[in-house]
Formats: C-alpha cells, sequence, structure tokens
C-alpha cells in the first residue's frame, strides 16, 4: 500500500503540487488523468523518489519512505520516450534489473523468456531495441519494469510515442499483464479514453492538485466538480449555464428544458448542466429527451460515427452521432438532449448531487 | 529536469575543492600577500600599502601593455568568431567527411603552446623556415625579428591558426542539433541563405558562441608562451604583452612587489572583462 | 491551389531496386482534386511519409512524375514548388515576434509591406492569435506554435498545397479537438489543397474528405470515411480503420450462405472465389447484434468506456468484439447476429463484391 499524506512540492517560486492526499491499494491498477503539466510527472516523480516532497510523507507498506531515494526502494518506471539499453539485445535487456539484483542465470534465464513470451518478444530476444519497432521497443521497457519485480510500477505516459493501432492493442494487453503482477501500477495519461480502457482507479488531474480519486468509471459517470468532468471528457464536455426554477432549467428567463427526474429535488437557482456529446442527437424521440433548436458549425466525420459541432442557446457543443452524418454548416436542426445522464454543479464548479446519485 | 536530491553528492566534489584550494586560492593569497609588501631578500618584508599598485597604473609600460592586449584579443575574436562560424557551416553534416573534418580541426588543438610558438618560430625564420625563405625568395620583405608589423602578423596568423578549430567545434556542436524540419521550413518559407543564418543557425548557436567568445577571449588577453618563444616581446616593446611585461618584472627585475600588483590587477581586468561580456550577452539572450 | 497528379511514381531509399520489396513506395499513380483535403493514414513504415516528402519535393521519386495542375515539378526544389508544410514539432523562429513569423514567407517574397501587414493581420485573426502578434514567439504552448506553423503557410496566397506531417503529435487531447475543427474551417472557408499524414485514424477520417490507406508501401485504399468504414477493401483496412477495428472470421462460401464454423450467414449474393483462395468474413463490431437469438458466444471481458461498451467474446473460439450502447444490456445466455448490410466477404484478403452491384472494387 502507498499512502501519501499532504504532499506538497514547491520549486522556487512554482507549485508544481499542492496539498495531496491519495492512497494506493496493493495489485491495483491507478491512472493518473489529466492535460500537459496538470502534475502528473512531478506526482510520479516523487512517488518514485526521484525528488523529495517539500513537506508531507509517503508510506510505503506502512514504513516512512519519504526520504529514501529511488535506488533503495522497489520501484520500476517506464516512460514515454522508448529508454532501453541500445548495445544490449533485447534479452539482455529484460535480463539487467535481475543482474543487478544478483539472481543466478536459471532464474534469470527463465523469467526473461517468461516476461518475452508476455509481451510477444520471444522472436526478437537475440536482436538490438535498434533494430526493433517502435511498440517492440517499449514491450522490451515494459518487460525490464515487470521483471524488475517492483512493488511500485511507474508508467509515465508509456503509449504516447505509439502508432494508433499498437496502442489499442497494448492497452487490452496491459490490464491482464498489471492484473498477474501482485505490484501498484501508476499509469499517467492525457486521454480520457486511454484511462477508460484501462479501468481500474482514475485520479483526475488539474493545476497540481487530485480533483477526484476513484473507480474509473465511478469518476468518469459521477464526478464531483465541473474540473473533473471536463478533464475526463473526449470529446469535451459540454456546459450551460442556466438557472433552475421549479420544473425547468431557465436562459435568460425563458424555459430551455425541463428538469429530470433524477435533479428534481436540487435547489432552484443559478447552476451549469454539464452532458457528454454522445447524449445530444439528430432523432432522440424518447421521453427522456429536451429539444434545443441548433445550427450546425461543422461535421467531422470518423468512420463510425460523427462529430457534429452545434451552437445552440448561445453555447459551442459537439454532438457524436453514430453512423455518417455529413451535414452542410449553418443547417438549423432540432438536437435531442437525453435529459437521464444530465450533470448538474453549481455555480463555482461543484457537483450537485440529484436524488439517484444519492441512492447510488 | 529537476536534479536528483542527493546529499552526499557533495562529498564527491571534495577532492575538487581541495585540490582548487591548493592551485588557485593559496597562491593568490601570497600574490596578495606580496603586492603590498616590500622586500629585498633574507625573507624581510616591510609594509608597503596600496603602493606598488599606484606604481604601476601611473607607469606607461602598463597602459602600453594592456593596450596591446586588448588590440591583439580585439583582432583575433574579431578573425576567429566569424571564419570560426563559416567554417562550421561549411562542414559535411554527415557521411565520412565528419569524422574526417572533426579530426583535422582537432589537431592544432592538440598540440602544445610552446610547441605552437616553436614552429611558427622556425616556420617564419628568412634564413631555414618555409615561410620566411618562400617570402623572401618571392621577394617580399618579411621578417619578425625587426619589423614590428611582421611580428604582429605572425602572432595573429598562428593564433587563428592555433585556435579557430575551437571555435569551429563549438560551433559546429550547436549546428547539428538543429533539426531538418527547421531547414526545410525555412526553404518552404523561401529564406535567403543570409535568413537561415540569422533566424535559424545563430539563435540556435548563441549559447555555444557565448562560451566560445568568453574562451578565446580569456585565452588570447592571457597569451604567454607563443610571443615569449616567437619574438621574445619584441621588436623594441612591440609584442610585450601584460603576461610578458609580468614575468619581466618579476624574474628578470626580482621586483616582485609591482610584479605582485600588477598580476592582481591584470586578474581583475579579466574577471571585469569577462563578467561585462557574459552580463551583456545573457542580458540581450533574456530580452528576446 | 493545384491539383496535384502523381503519374506512376515509386520510390526505393537503396539504389537499383530490382524486386518490390526493394521499394520502400509501390506504385502510386493518382489525381488528388484541387481543393481536396486529402489524409494518408497508415501505421509507421508504410511509406506515408516518404509519399508525402515525394510532394513536397524533399525527396526526389526513383521513378515516376509529379505534376502540380499538369506542370511537371518532378525536378523542381522544395522551394519552387509553392507548397506549405506544417511539421510533426511545431517550427518557428523564436528569436521574431508571432507577427514577424508571420510576415516571414512574404518578406522573404519581397511583397510590399503595406500587403504584408494587410495578410499577417487577416491570418492573424483567422488563426485568433491577434493578440499575440507582438509577443516572441519562444514563450507560446505548443498548440500555439503549430497555429504559426500553419499561419505561414496561409499567409502566402501563391501556395499549391498545404502539406501536414502528423501536425498534432505534441498537441493535448482537448486542443487537438479545437485545433482540427478550426481546420476543417479554414478549408471549408478557403479551399485549399490538403495534404495530411498521419497514422491516427479519428485524425485522418474527420479532417480529409478523401482518406488514402497505406500500407507496406502500397495505397490499399482511396476512399471517404464512410467507404472505408462501411466497404474496406483489404482486411488490413477493416483493421486498421475503427477502434476496435473489424472483426474478420474464416468462412466457407456454399452458394448464398457463409459458414463460420459457430454458425452460418446468408450474405443475399453470390460470391465469385477463385478455388484455394482463403475466404473471410469481415463484420465490424458496431454491427454485431448482441441478443438472445442467432449463434452462440462466450464473453471473456466488458470494457465500459463511457459511451458505449466494448464486449471482448469467443465466437468459434476465436476472439471477437462487440459494441454494445451505453444503456445496451447483456443477457446471460449471449448469441449474436450481424447486420446484413455490413458483412463484407474477402478473398485472399481483397473485398469480393457483390456482381449485381456496380460500386464494386475498382
Amino acid at each position: 500500500m502507498l499512502e501519501l499524506t499532504n504532499i506538497t512540492k514547491v520549486v522556487g517560486a512554482d507549485t508544481h503540487i499542492h496539498p495531496t492526499n491519495l492512497v494506493l491499494q496493493r495489485g491495483s491498477l491507478n491512472v493518473l488523468l489529466g492535460p500537459t503539466l496538470s502534475g502528473k510527472t512531478s506526482l510520479m516523480r516523487l512517488m518514485a523518489g526521484l525528488d523529495k516532497p517539500t513537506s508531507g510523507t509517503i508510506r510505503f507498506d506502512g514504513k516512512d519512505v519519504t526520504g529514501v531515494r529511488v535506488q533503495d526502494r522497489s520501484v520500476a518506471m517506464v516512460y514515454q520516450q522508448f529508454i532501453n539499453y541500445p548495445a544490449m539485445t533485447v534479452y539482455e535487456n529484460i535480463a539487467s534489473p535481475m543482474r543487478i539484483a544478483g539472481k543466478d542465470a536459471a532464474t534469470i534465464d527463465r523469467e526473461v523468456k517468461q516476461a518475452a513470451e508476455l509481451m510477444k518478444l520471444t522472436p526478437y530476444l537475440a536482436r538490438t531495441p535498434l533494430n526493433l519497432s517502435g511498440g517492440q521497443q517499449q514491450r522490451t521497457a515494459l518487460a525490464r519494469a515487470i521483471v524488475k519485480n517492483a512493488s511500485l510500477v511507474l508508467l509515465d505516459e508509456p503509449l504516447a510515442n505509439l502508432d494508433y493501432k499498437l496502442r489499442e492493442e497494448l492497452r487490452e494487453e496491459l490490464p491482464k499483464i498489471f492484473a498477474a503482477s501482485g505490484a501498484i501500477f501508476v499509469y499517467a495519461t492525457t486521454e480520457p479514453g486511454e484511462a477508460l480502457l484501462l479501468g481500474g482507479h482514475t485520479a483526475t488531474m488539474h493545476h497540481g492538485s487530485i480533483s477526484q480519486f476513484g473507480s474509473t468509471i465511478d469518476v468518469y459517470r459521477r464526478p464531483v466538480d465541473l474540473v473533473t468532468a471536463k478533464t475526463f471528457a473526449d470529446p469535451p464536455l459540454n456546459t450551460l449555464a442556466v438557472v433552475k426554477s421549479g420544473g425547468s432549467f431557465l436562459q435568460d428567463g425563458a424555459p430551455l428544458l425541463f428538469v429530470p427526474a433524477h435533479l428534481a429535488d436540487i435547489a432552484d437557482g443559478p447552476c451549469i448542466i454539464g452532458f457528454h456529446p454522445y447524449h445530444l442527437s439528430l432523432d432522440g424521440t424518447s421521453d427522456a429527451a429536451a429539444v434545443l433548436p441548433a445550427r450546425i458549425i461543422i461535421s467531422e466525420i470518423a468512420g463510425s460515427e460523427s462529430f457534429v459541432h452545434v451552437e445552440s442557446a448561445g453555447a459551442r457543443w459537439v454532438m457524436l452521432e453514430p453512423g455518417i452524418r455529413n451535414i452542410e454548416p449553418d443547417t438549423r436542426v432540432n438536437l435531442a438532449l437525453d435529459t437521464r445522464h444530465l450533470m448538474a454543479f453549481s455555480t463555482d464548479g461543484r457537483a450537485i448531487a440529484g436524488r439517484l446519485d444519492r441512492a447510488a | 529536469m529537476e536534479k536528483t536530491w542527493n546529499n552526499k553528492a557533495w562529498f564527491m566534489v571534495l577532492p575538487v575543492l581541495v585540490l582548487v584550494a591548493f592551485s588557485a586560492v593559496i597562491p593568490l593569497m601570497t600574490v596578495v600577500n606580496y603586492s603590498v609588501q616590500d622586500t629585498f631578500g633574507n625573507n624581510e618584508f616591510f609594509w608597503a600599502g596600496t603602493d606598488w599598485f599606484i606604481q604601476v597604473l601611473h607607469s606607461s609600460r602598463f597602459w602600453d601593455a594592456l593596450q596591446r592586449n586588448l588590440l591583439f584579443s580585439v583582432i583575433i575574436l574579431s578573425i576567429e568568431i566569424p571564419l570560426g562560424i563559416l567554417i562550421a557551416l561549411n562542414m559535411p553534416k554527415k557521411g565520412f567527411g565528419v569524422p574526417v573534418c572533426l579530426i583535422l580541426m582537432s589537431l592544432p588543438l592538440l598540440i602544445p603552446w610552446n610547441v605552437v610558438g616553436t614552429i611558427w618560430q622556425v616556420f617564419g625564420r628568412v634564413d631555414i623556415g618555409l615561410l620566411g625563405y618562400t617570402l623572401a625568395a618571392l621577394g617580399i620583405p618579411y621578417n619578425y625579428v625587426n619589423n614590428v608589423f611582421d611580428a604582429w602578423i605572425t602572432l595573429i596568423v598562428m593564433d587563428v591558426w592555433h585556435w579557430t578549430s575551437l571555435v569551429v567545434l563549438l560551433c559546429y556542436a550547436g549546428l547539428v542539433s538543429i533539426p531538418d524540419a527547421y531547414y526545410q521550413a525555412a526553404k518552404i518559407d523561401g529564406a535567403s541563405r543570409w535568413s537561415v543564418f540569422r533566424y535559424i543557425q545563430l539563435p540556435k548557436m548563441k549559447r555555444v558562441l557565448l562560451i566560445a567568445f568568453l574562451l578565446r577571449f580569456m585565452d588570447s588577453f592571457m597569451i604567454y608562451t607563443e610571443p615569449f618563444v616567437i619574438t621574445g616581446g619584441g621588436p623594441g616593446n612591440s609584442t610585450t604583452f601584460l603576461s610578458i611585461d609580468l614575468v619581466k618584472t618579476a624574474i628578470g627585475q626580482f621586483d616582485l612587489g609591482p610584479a605582485a600588483a600588477l598580476s592582481l590587477i591584470y586578474f581583475l581586468i579579466i574577471l571585469l572583462l569577462s563578467w561585462i561580456f557574459y552580463t551583456v550577452m545573457t542580458t540581450s539572450d533574456a530580452q528576446n | 491551389m493545384a491539383r496535384i497528379s502523381l503519374d506512376h511514381i515509386r520510390h526505393a531509399y537503396g539504389p537499383n531496386p530490382k524486386s518490390p520489396a526493394d521499394y520502400s513506395l509501390k506504385e502510386v499513380h493518382h489525381d488528388w482534386d484541387d481543393g481536396g483535403a486529402y489524409a494518408l493514414l497508415g501505421p509507421s513504415g508504410c511509406g506515408k511519409t516518404t509519399l508525402l516528402n515525394i510532394i513536397s519535393g524533399l525527396v526526389s521519386p526513383s521513378e515516376g512524375r509529379i505534376l502540380f495542375d499538369g506542370r511537371d515539378v518532378t525536378n523542381l526544389p522544395t522551394q519552387d514548388r509553392n507548397i506549405a508544410q506544417v511539421f510533426q514539432f511545431p517550427v518557428i523562429y523564436d528569436t521574431m515576434t508571432v507577427y514577424d513569423n508571420l510576415a516571414f514567407p512574404l518578406r522573404n517574397r519581397r511583397v510590399p509591406e503595406a500587403e504584408v501587414d494587410r495578410r499577417v493581420k487577416e491570418i492573424l485573426e483567422m488563426i485568433d492569435l491577434s493578440s499575440w502578434a507582438k509577443k516572441t514567439a519562444r514563450g507560446l504552448t505548443a498548440d500555439q506554435k503549430q497555429k504559426i506553423s500553419l499561419g505561414r503557410g496561409l499567409v502566402r496566397n501563391d501556395v499549391s498545397a498545404i502539406l501536414f506531417d502528423e501536425p498534432l503529435t505534441v498537441i493535448d487531447p482537448h486542443m487537438k479537438w479545437v485545433l482540427r475543427s478550426q481546420l476543417k474551417r479554414l478549408h471549408k472557408q478557403f479551399g485549399f489543397t490538403m495534404v495530411y499524414v498521419t497514422h491516427d485514424q479519428t485524425e485522418a477520417l474527420t479532417f480529409a474528405d478523401k482518406v488514402v490507406v497505406m500500407y507496406d508501401g502500397e495505397i490499399v485504399q482511396i476512399g471517404t470515411p464512410a467507404e472505408l468504414f462501411e466497404r474496406p477493401r483489404h482486411t488490413f483496412v477493416g483493421y486498421f480503420i475503427g477502434s476496435p477495428g473489424m472483426n474478420v472470421i474464416p468462412a466457407r462460401i456454399d452458394g448464398t450462405t457463409a459458414d463460420l464454423g459457430g454458425g452460418q450467414v446468408a450474405l443475399g449474393f453470390k460470391p465469385e472465389i477463385a478455388s484455394g483462395a482463403k475466404v473471410e468474413l469481415g463484420i465490424r463490431p458496431e454491427f454485431v447484434r448482441l441478443g438472445r437469438e442467432g449463434m452462440p458466444v462466450t464473453i471473456s471481458k466488458v470494457e465500459d468506456i463511457g459511451r458505449h461498451k466494448i464486449v471482448r467474446a469467443l465466437f468459434a473460439d476465436r476472439p471477437m468484439a462487440i459494441v454494445v450502447s451505453e444503456n445496451g444490456e447483456i443477457p446471460s445466455e449471449p448469441r449474436i447476429t450481424f447486420d446484413p448490410a455490413a458483412v463484407n466477404i474477402y478473398a485472399d484478403s481483397w473485398r469480393v463484391s457483390d456482381p449485381s452491384l456496380a460500386n464494386g472494387r475498382a
């Protein structure tokens, strides 16, 4: 178990990490999700012991490791860049942490072969990393991190430099590999979709703070504030400032849409509503749908689905439509908003829990 | 990237600190000691205060030598820096030419100062030197022993030959770090050769050029061995630089007090000028 | 803006290529329309960057010609081709201001200063950087720098084409959305011919009118995003486009039905397949219906990715991906059916068309 208690990191006049508390369980996969410079790497460096926190304590299995150097901790790290020993073969690269640990040759051989099999590297063991594709190089780095048998494995955007399809394959494989090991995995990414595919737990980061930590799908579906909801949305979250009054959300005093059942009992007054692009559609007709007039800005077709940028109620939104929807700009349409998943936030950005959420 | 935090790292630099203390700080303190006292041998010292400093600063010998130093540095900097950049720009960026050029460029840097002096002393001799003899045979009057102009030319050409490589190597290192995309973009933008140099290459070379400039300034300002070997400070006092003057005062005349004062003044001038150059060049960088 | 003709282009990096394997770009012979937005999509090493460099003039092809509006530019250097290019990492002149960066290509071409000023201001407006005009380009964020790179192309009115070499690599996901839709809007508004190289299908499909899918030095399909999605010509296209990619299942054809081992699927036409060919059926995860009827499958994992669920299942002992909507339920005895319109048949990896339809394999 890794416990961060009131950790901060201040470098000169810049606060890289605001007071942070986080508890990561053994055998868990934890995603740090946030844009560039949100503090993911800084936090990982503190966890690894590469940097010393300005204040606060770090405990590993109850033992205070705050001042312990990275060499004396059981940590493995994989970076965005493919970092391997260029002069060694893949076999020797994977074997290197065990050689340093002084394991016997038979154990090394067995574990290297096992890791290579897991990472689909068996045919390439005799090659040097420079003769491998990017995906294979990164697999080598991952295999090395795994054989090290560290109790904490940190992965800093490990798939960012790989081709789209390779990323997809590794994303599917990685959770299996993680599950087989008993270590704590921490995985930093800028992509919400990656966090969702990996599952596990997610901590959303924003300006050097963790805005929410919990099971990935829970953080996605029930963000505690607007910042979390926005960080955890790709395509971007659609938002609108409205005033709740009885059974309606008003804009400029006029009713815009009805208040769905799960938000019926929240207090009247100004609030911000948020919803994902796939909750907007062109032809939703269910009872749960509110109808909003809109103007098309541009349509982007992504094969199985289309991203339609629209302007409605004075705001710019994205609508995710299944199939091919190539609508001419400036066309006037009526959008159906599926209100069953509507999120509400106070004007200062905190989530307002509806009846269903509280029940859940 | 933040530094790795490790207190034990200080122990690693301790030997160097001790070495610097013995090699620089202690001799420097000795010099300070000499500069404020008078001695007639027998380890008898008399307090002289700032007398020696005043004497040095009032002597035309000092000002003449200082002027020669400045002139020499200005000349060699204004030749070596542009020439070094020019050569670096024209060096091959890939292929077998790279190691060949790098080795050729490094050769002059590998030769010890006094040997460089001796090479040029012989090279320029009218009776047996290749250069001197050839020039004489061509009917060009050349004699660094009794012609002031020839002596200066010889020293300058020698310094350029010896040290331009350093500027070249530093600039080359800066140039090869520029990604290809920059040159491609410049081509697409229709940039001239000059624009590419001015807006891509020069900005990327700025840091190494600063280092090259400082190194060459300090080195040339402290030049000693080569003129000592080639001209011995002559003809007359025409190539007597501060360093040579200093040695003449200290060893030749055994005026330890004035010599110590002179060396301290010399030291402070170099420190001051280097600091000025550094500050001017880095602040202009920061303003951009 | 220009129409780009690639006339029997082949390229090998080594000298004296003999077999097709020596060519990193096998024969490319196509016309690209004036004002079109094209994406070159494929994995690393598929030849897409080579093709882009041939268009920009950084690489001259081993064989064939390249024409802009019918004019042969094969031997013209980059600077004489009137193209603009945005690179993977932003290229800016960091000692200049944002304004001067944009003015640079015009000043190099001796455009009068009044005209320079007018155009630069117009572009600054277009790329939303007007308030940054007087700032040094060095302090900008990656996406702003990338906009400047683009702006330096847009500012010239003589460009034949704007080329993009994976321009969003260093941009955060949220900014990608903004930049992509801006780019799309600029294209609609001004009609530049654009060629965009990427390995990211979302970028390619959202950006381009026509996507050129490349694989192993060859163009395997050129099509609209809809064509690539619905009628992949090659199983590679099926795999590469779509997330997850198309399910490809070995099949045996018997008249108008396909026998998949785990069940039979009616095709509605009789595919003509040469004997001995490897036959496969392709169906996208989006068009597999999970319910209580049809062919039995075993579910191994369900990935909830928010807007929908990806069900990983075993069908006839082979992995299959199925997309289920956000509120869709997963039955306890799951069975699958295929949307008949979305079934494609492949012989030796190439699509076999319905002979009664004209829009077959060209």
